[in-house]
């Protein structure tokens, strides 16, 4: 797998503009920051109305997927370029999610939309919509998605990686700094886990750093890369973005996302959590 | 209370928060010490420097962080300028506020 394959820079994107065989996808949680602005061209993803069931916790599945796509205007056979603010972590998961579902083409603006308005390029408030295709998906490839018990069974046997920050890891701190730190789960990781936060795989600009250094990074937290990894965060969209380090920046092929995440697994009646700055005991 | 771990610009307001348990570092980004500066991205570090989290500016210039108590250095970004560092103490029950003057 190369780099140009999953990765394009901002410069690609502004030369892909007017590429009808190119569709940009802002995701966001937030849906102001869309509606404030955009690159030109680019339809919408919401992570949680669009992507979400809205009644089960769990993703929409494949019919509602190909809907979905269908209705933006997204094609089968289209290169989707996928980026979003928050260091394209929900972009990151979207990919994850388009990965899942077996589109063929997807890629990630490299820095996402920080990059963007950090070089001051373009954006625009009109939006384009596109013509409702008949968008035709596969899966879903389970072999990149983790659930509890498989995790559970993991401590102490896989690579767990838990990429929130260190403080989050310690149980410091319940949610990203960002937010009031009132949450219901408590406070700690999952036992054995490597504390790898996903911010050291990039720059600050929101770019990923080189495949040497990325390499580096695991080697040096003792990820043993030939055996099972499977990364967690609080709610998957963070560690969505490690996948895509491990997985698609690097081309390891055993690597699992866990969505639940801590906000499932800081819940859960009866499993061992290990506090502190140590990944502790099995 | 937002279930998803997305930074809206400004930051989570502190309207409804308790904040007799939050640690809450806050500030406003201006442009020469006038104009505040909307967009830019303010990222808040650990005591070890290690990268904790990120808000871009509000329409005011202002961002909001809910820390834990302990000391933090708030880096910010934006277009045609070298990064700004401030280092800030954070301390439970007490909102620190800084301002952060970029160069023009």
């Amino acid at each position: 797998m190369s780099r140009e394959s999953v990765l394009v820079s901002a410069d690609w994107v502004e030369q892909h503009l007017d590429d009808p065989a190119v569709v940009l996808v802002e995701v966001d949680e937030d849906t102001a920051a869309y509606d404030k602005n955009h690159i030109r061209g680019a339809v919408r993803l919401d992570w949680k109305a669009d992507l979400q069931d809205p009644v089960r916790r769990d993703f929409i599945d494949r019919g509602q997927f190909e809907a979905l796509l269908s209705a933006r205007g997204i094609g089968s056979d289209d290169t989707v370029v996928l980026y979003g603010g928050n260091n394209n972590w929900f972009a990151a998961y979207a990919y994850w999610y388009f990965t899942l579902y077996g589109h063929r083409d997807v890629r990630l603006l490299d820095g996402g939309r920080k990059i963007w308005e950090l070089e001051s390029r373009e954006l625009v408030v009109e939006t384009s919509p596109r013509p409702a295709t008949q968008y035709t998906a596969s899966g879903p490839d389970l072999s990149i998605r983790a659930f509890r018990d498989e995790v559970i069974t993991a401590i102490g046997v896989k690579n767990l990686v838990d990429v929130r920050s260190p403080d989050e890891f310690a149980g410091r701190l319940l949610a990203p700094a960002h937010l009031p730190q009132e949450q219901s789960q408590r406070g700690g990781h999952i036992p054995t886990a490597l504390n790898i936060p996903w911010s050291k795989a990039a720059n600050d600009d929101g770019t990923f750093r080189s495949d040497d250094d990325l390499r580096t990074l695991y080697a040096d937290a003792g990820v043993v890369l030939a055996t099972d990894t499977i990364a967690y965060c609080r709610i998957g969209e963070r560690s969505a973005h490690t996948w895509f380090v491990l997985h698609e920046l690097l081309g390891v092929q055993n690597v699992k996302n866990y969505d639940g995440s801590w906000t499932e697994y800081g819940s859960l009646v009866g499993v061992p959590i290990a506090v502190g700055d140590e990944p502790g005991v099995a | 209370m937002t279930e998803g771990c997305a930074a809206p610009p400004g930051g989570v307001p502190l309207d409804g928060v308790d904040l007799s348990t939050q640690s809450v570092i806050q500030g406003v980004v201006t442009r020469a010490g006038d104009h505040p500066l909307a967009g830019a991205y303010v990222r808040l570090h650990d005591a070890s420097g290690e990268f904790t989290a990120e808000v871009p500016t509000d329409e005011d210039g202002g961002f909001r962080f809910y820390a834990a108590p302990g000391r933090w250095t708030v880096r910010t970004l934006a277009p045609r300028t070298a990064p700004v560092d401030r280092v800030v103490i954070a301390q439970r029950g007490v909102v620190a506020d800084i301002e952060v003057s970029i160069p023009v």
